[in-house]
């Protein structure tokens, strides 16, 4: 590339990537309706918009690798992706805020109301706000489940959590340094320690389901339990996934101790997801 | 200029606030209020209306005085002045300073109408799709109020009445001048008990009681309407008060008191099929035909048919189960708490046996009764 | 700065696909603004015959056209539509369309996000409308999609809610892009302080949906859950609440509601100077107005839940801040009059919506403070009253600025001039027409007649049927403005580079139309 090229900004050439993106979109959420509605062969369908979700990042993504690896991202491309990259985490910070305001209002206000004055006299007799609760009704059906408590799985894995931002840490000073090995080294750290954290999650899950009763269905408790740590082990999961991919360009040498953004905006999202396991473990499984 | 402006203004505000109860009486205004709350909101939005009035002749004189002199075609030049602190600051602050005018009285009111201690006497109402629920809870009165318009009425099929959709079977009565507390909840999905004359609303929800209260100071027949959407018929729920004297009230609770009496004797009868059959077409005119449709055909993709339908011709117990304890997640609501033995065995015994349904079997009371003992295990299952 | 039209479209090194894989795989600004405001313009007619299905309904009392859960198919998908269908989407046009010509910038800063953002509209406007013909129906439960009434509902409400999914992610990638655009791309010298006010009012829009479409994908996936898989956020009996569901969806809510009219905002600050031939009055107060908004606006959401019984303060609160916003409001309004004050005013069609604007919406800002008076919303709240309200700001304000921004910059993006006679025809008949349809609703409501209503009493009879006519006219005449768009398309009168005679800005400079190409080089703004 001459120098010209680089003082202009980067324009892409049309691209088949995100129509391709739209339709798996469509047929994902076609699918997933049908899932939830039981009829037939929804999964497939779901299942197909998957496989084309995944066709259109593997495809997209490779050609803004190509494109970064033939040095089309001048400095102000590279300014505009670490913009958008807060943005991005900004509207994530939002989307999670939605489920630790339902937290926080059914915790301090719903529940309370349900257990007091009118409300209680006239139509939840004998029910006492407590948390966690499964909430009158179904606490008078005789509903009973256990809450999950802070102090095993849970510490463990905020343990591993903060560890594996260390790590990546260490990983990131390392290509700062040039030094690959390094690098490598801390991130295949980070990627095992994300990984064990999504195994331990899975085994709390089913330990909940099995042997304590608490379900998605268990009143505001279980929801809020489960909507805040399973987006957050969604988050995990795809962080972890993109920290794979970072592993395997290091290892191809992509990164160079001043040109690596990618790596850069992964390891953010990483700590942003350590931010919110930290606000979890606070307010979802200790403050009970 | 500008006070030239601004002294129309206040005339032409003047000459509104005369007007404002006579716009009322022709529908220009609130209704003409029958509480001090009512009244007191309605002279709180002449205030607020007449001082908006008065800004908006202020500024858009100022604006169309402009249109005229400063057009290019009369050959105005343009200035090219494009700030000034001063005048920026000024219409900064006095808008606030008129804000805090309004805020003020405001804040009054609200307080007052928040103010729900000490009642006279307390009404609990709760809102299904699509009827009213009134529990007196001082004198042991309940009853359900519907819309009595008819059918044909609404169709078109004959001339609508003077009351057209504000009119019901059974309205509520309340004593004039007796500071009256209202417990409102829902039984379904969220709907709004409002008497506009009152100044009276709230949302009805489900699972929670909220509470408002009103004193009415005319005797008098109040009408108003659910105002929160509740689904297909939100717009066929009105609401009837009546505020009577003191003697009326009570000669009133009397005679509702008699009548519950013969109905309560109903559940402990039994009666036969022809009987019963009458009888719950009636209820299921009243209460089931808004979804079921009265040829019990349903609407397709919403609302299932009876006519033919599994549960209507299949075994008799799981047919009295879904309309005691409904169908959680649908629109199929529980109707244990609102209809009576002999109701629900009616009502039964009709759907067995109209259309094509030809069961040939029949209900008592009795059943329901039996069955009502096992609806609270029958209803735990939810629970997962 | 004439430097800044030295743009080519001989980009001849690389092959263009044409037709419709054109459209489908570009990435160039100026046809992903087309694409979003031809979309905005007929999903406008969509929406727009809903409403006036509706109106016909609401022509006498008693049911003649639709039955009841129809009609409140037609209010939910009309309010949905012309939300997020049509406003919003015309917006992004704008936005795609202006803000790297207006910043000196060659394109947005993702223009492969930037063409996906807009091709996943079509997909979330397809399942709204398919819903229609679904078992049981298109959603009937209002737009604001209040629980425990949505979870009723059958399958078109699960495909709504994923539509809204979609729609949000749209908003939020579009969001991204023009912030980083704005943030990032402004040619040498332009700095904040000195962007077009459009630009800025984008810019803190832009900030609004990241921050507030979020929380809505959080509030409709609880929905979802609460539908298929058991939760119980909104049931009292697991211990939830449905106003649980109201708090959450009108912190979003409110705040989208300046979505929808700031960068209207923006365009009648472009619009109005230009046409007075005298510079902006108070540019920077209004960037501080347009941001105090904007900050204000997350916290007055619960002034659309006066009546669920909330503690008093909490009702004082929520007043107080909401009055609060008329002041920033109220700068931007006396800003425009004192730009127009000892002007050089000419009325050309732009003009004339701009000033139909700032009269018009101020009538829907002071019915907005009426309601934000707690009391007096309480006995006005879900009354037609509402109705007026939001038309005035929506119709005469957001759907007018646009109509004034597409007459200011169609001849800049078509190269022709469109035909004068004919938008003084649209504007004068839509002015009229849309004062008859939503005047006398601010009395329907006063006197008690509730909204999302099939039928009525008697006493509402004169002003339900005044709307109706008004409707007509109005809706007809927006077949003038599709006549007047597609003629400027086709030719025309050829449109000079300045286009206006006191309009300034970095997109005059370059040849009407636009080449496909501006600013490959920034140009340099002093
Ligand atoms: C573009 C969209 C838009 C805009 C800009 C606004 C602006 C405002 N809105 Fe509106 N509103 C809606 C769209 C909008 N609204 C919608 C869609 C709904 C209904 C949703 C639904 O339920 O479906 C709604 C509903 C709604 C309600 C709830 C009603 C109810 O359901 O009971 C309230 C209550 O407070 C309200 C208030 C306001 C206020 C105070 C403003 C203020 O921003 C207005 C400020 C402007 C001015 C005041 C005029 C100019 C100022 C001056 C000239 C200065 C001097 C003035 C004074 C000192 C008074 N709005
Ligand atoms: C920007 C938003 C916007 C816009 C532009 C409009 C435009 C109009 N709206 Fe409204 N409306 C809303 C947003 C908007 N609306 C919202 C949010 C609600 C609340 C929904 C809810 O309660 O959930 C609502 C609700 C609403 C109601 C209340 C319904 C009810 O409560 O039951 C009514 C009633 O009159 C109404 C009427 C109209 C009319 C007559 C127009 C007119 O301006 C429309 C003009 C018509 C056209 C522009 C179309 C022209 C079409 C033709 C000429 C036919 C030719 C056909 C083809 C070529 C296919 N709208
Ligand atoms: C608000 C609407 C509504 C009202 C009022 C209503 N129902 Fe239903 N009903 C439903 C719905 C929706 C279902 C379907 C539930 C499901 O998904 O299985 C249903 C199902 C039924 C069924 C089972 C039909 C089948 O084959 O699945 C019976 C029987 C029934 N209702 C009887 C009644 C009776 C009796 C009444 C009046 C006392 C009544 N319903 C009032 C909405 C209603
Ligand atoms: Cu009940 Cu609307
Ligand atoms: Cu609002």
């Amino acid at each position: 590339m001459s120098l010209a090229q680089t003082d202009k900004y980067f324009l892409p050439q049309p691209s088949l990537w995100p129509i391709i993106g739209s339709a798996a979109l469509f047929l994902m959420a076609v699918g997933g309706v049908m899932v939830m509605r039981e009829i037939d062969h929804g999964g497939w369908i779901l299942l197909a918009g998957l496989g084309v979700m995944i066709f259109m990042m593997i495809g997209w993504f490779s050609e803004v690798i190509r494109d970064s690896e033939a040095g089309r991202f001048n400095r102000q491309v590279d300014s505009s992706f670490r913009w958008s990259m807060s943005w991005f985490i900004f509207s994530e910070v939002m989307f999670f805020a939605a489920f630790f305001g339902a937290l926080f209002y059914t915790r301090m206000l719903s529940v309370p109301w349900l257990g007091e004055s009118d409300t209680m006299e006239q139509l939840w007799p004998a029910f006492k706000a407590t948390w966690p609760t499964a909430g009158p009704g179904l606490t008078a059906d005789g509903f009973q489940f256990t809450p999950m408590g802070a102090w095993g799985l849970p510490a463990i894995n905020t343990l591993l959590l903060l560890t594996s931002g260390v790590t990546v840490t260490w990983a990131h000073w390392g290509l700062k340094k040039s030094n690959r090995s390094q690098l490598i080294l801390g991130l295949a750290m980070t990627v095992a320690l994300g990984v064990t954290f999504i195994g331990l999650q899975a085994y709390e899950y089913h330990h909940a389901y099995t042997e304590m009763g608490l379900t998605l269905g268990a009143g505001v408790y279980g929801a809020t339990f489960f909507m805040l740590t399973g987006f957050h082990g969604f988050h995990v999961l795809v962080g972890t996934i993109m920290l794979i991919v970072m592993l395997l360009r290091s290892i191809a040498g992509h990164f160079t101790a001043e040109h690596h953004f990618a790596f850069e905006a992964v390891s953010w999202y990483w700590h942003f997801v350590d931010v919110v396991w930290v606000l979890l473990f606070i307010l979802v499984y200790w403050l009970i | 200029m500008k006070s030239m402006w601004k002294q129309a203004g206040v005339v032409g505000a003047a000459i509104l606030a005369a007007s404002q109860s006579a716009l009322a009486e022709y529908g220009y205004n609130l209704q003409v209020p029958a509480s001090k709350v009512a009244q007191d909101v309605f002279q709180l939005h002449n205030f607020i209306m007449l001082v908006c009035l008065g800004i908006f002749v202020v500024v858009f004189g100022a604006m169309f005085y402009s249109l005229l002199k400063h057009r290019k075609s009369v050959g105005h030049k343009a200035a090219n002045f494009h700030e000034n602190t001063t005048v920026e600051l000024v219409w900064t602050v006095i808008p606030f300073i008129v804000l805090m005018g309004m805020a003020y009285p405001a804040a009054k009111v609200v307080i007052d109408m928040k103010d729900t201690s000490n009642p006279d006497m307390t009404i609990k109402i709760t809102g299904y799709q699509w009827k009213w629920g009134y529990d007196y809870l001082n004198d042991d009165v309940s009853f359900y109020s519907t819309l009595s318009t008819p059918r044909e009425q609404i169709t078109g099929a004959a001339a609508k009445g003077e009351h057209y959709l504000l009119e019901v079977d059974e309205p509520m009565v309340v004593p004039i001048g007796k500071r009256v507390r209202l417990l409102i909840t829902a039984n379904d999905v969220l709907h709004a008990w409002w008497v506009p004359a009152l100044g009276a609303k709230q949302d009805a929800i489900p699972g929670f009681i909220r509470d408002i209260w009103f004193k009415a100071d005319k005797i008098g027949t109040f009408r108003g309407q659910c105002v929160e959407l509740c689904g297909k018929d939100h717009g066929f729920m009105p609401i009837v008060v009546e505020v009577v004297s003191e003697e009326d009230y009570k000669a009133w609770v009397a005679k509702k008191k008699g009548g519950a009496q013969v109905a309560a004797a109903d559940n402990t009868k039994t009666f036969d099929t022809a009987e019963l059959i009458s009888r719950g077409e009636k209820v299921y005119q009243a209460n089931c035909a808004a979804c079921h449709q009265a040829n019990g055909m349903g609407l397709p993709g919403a609302f299932p048919a009876i006519s033919g339908s599994a549960i209507a011709t299949g075994p008799i117990d799981a047919h009295i189960n879904i309309i005691l304890n409904g169908k959680p997640g649908t629109a199929m609501a529980a109707f244990a708490s609102q209809l009576s033995d002999a109701d629900i065995a009616a009502v039964v015994t009709y759907q067995r046996n109209a259309w094509d349904n030809k069961m040939g079997d029949a209900a008592q009371p009795a059943a329901i009764a039996s069955a009502r003992g096992g609806a609270a295990e029958a209803a735990a299952p939810a629970a997962q | 700065m004439s430097d800044a039209a030295h743009a080519h479209d001989d980009h001849g090194h690389h092959a263009h696909p044409t037709g419709i894989m054109r459209w489908l795989t570009t990435t160039n600004h100026k046809d992903i603004g087309s694409l979003y405001l031809f979309f905005a313009l007929f999903m406008l007619f969509v929406a727009g015959s809903m409403a006036l299905l509706i109106r016909a309904e609401l022509f006498q009392p008693g049911l003649q056209l639709v039955h009841p859960d129809f009609f409140n198919q037609l209010t939910t998908m009309h309010g949905l539509i012309m939300i997020f269908g049509v406003i919003m989407p015309a917006f992004s046009g704008f936005a795609n369309w202006q803000v790297p010509l207006m910043l000196g910038a060659p394109d947005m800063a993702f223009p492969r996000m930037n063409n996906w953002a807009f091709w996943l509209l079509p997909v979330a406007g397809f399942f709204l409308l398919v819903s229609f013909w679904l078992p049981g129906g298109a959603v009937a439960g209002g737009w604001t999609m209040y629980p425990p009434l949505f979870i009723q509902g059958g399958i078109s409400y699960d495909l709504t809610i994923l539509a809204v999914h979609i729609m949000g992610l749209s908003s939020i990638m579009g969001s991204i892009n023009i912030i980083t655009t704005i943030l990032n791309m402004r040619a040498p010298g332009l700095t904040l302080m000195k962007m077009p006010l459009f630009v800025w009012t984008w810019l803190i829009t832009a900030y609004l949906l990241i921050a507030t479409m979020p929380v809505l994908a959080g509030a409709v996936t609880m929905l979802l859950t609460d539908r298929n898989f058991g939760t119980h956020f909104f049931n009292a009996a697991g211990g939830g609440d449905p106003v649980m569901f109201q708090h959450i969806f009108w912190f979003f809510a409110h705040p989208e509601v300046y979505i929808l009219i700031l960068p209207a905002f923006g365009i009648v600050s472009q619009v109005i100077p230009t046409f007075a031939r005298k510079p902006l009055f108070g540019y920077a107060s209004m960037v501080y107005a347009t941001a105090s908004i904007a900050v204000l606006s997350f916290i007055v959401w619960a002034h659309h839940m006066f009546t669920v019984g909330m503690p008093v303060t909490a009702q004082l609160f929520f007043m107080f801040s909401t009055m609060l916003i008329a002041v920033p409001t109220g700068v931007k309004v006396f800003n425009w009059v004192a730009t127009m004050w000892k002007g050089s005013m000419t009325f050309e069609t732009p003009m004339l919506f701009a000033i139909a604007f700032v009269c018009l919406f101020t009538i829907g800002g002071f019915s907005g403070l009426v309601l934000a008076i707690a009391p007096v919303d309480i006995q006005l709240h879900d009354t037609y009253y509402v109705v007026a309200h939001f038309h005035y700001v929506l119709v005469s304000g957001a759907l007018f600025a646009i109509f004034a921004g597409l007459y200011y910059w169609l001849p800049k993006w078509t190269g022709h001039m469109y035909n004068e006679t004919l938008g003084k025809w649209h504007f004068w008949l839509s002015v009229i027409g849309m004062n008859i349809v939503f005047f006398p609703m601010h009395f329907l409501g006063l006197a008690g007649m509730p909204r999302r209503i099939p039928d009525y009493a008697l006493q509402f009879t004169e002003f339900n049927q005044i709307a109706t006519v008004g409707a007509f006219i109005f809706g007809f005449s927006q077949l003038i403005l599709l006549t007047v768009v597609l003629k400027a398309i086709k030719g025309g009168e050829k449109a000079t580079t300045q286009v206006w005679e006191g309009a300034e800005g970095l997109e005059w400079t370059v040849p009407s139309p636009a080449p496909y190409h501006t600013f490959e080089t920034a140009p340099v703004v002093k």
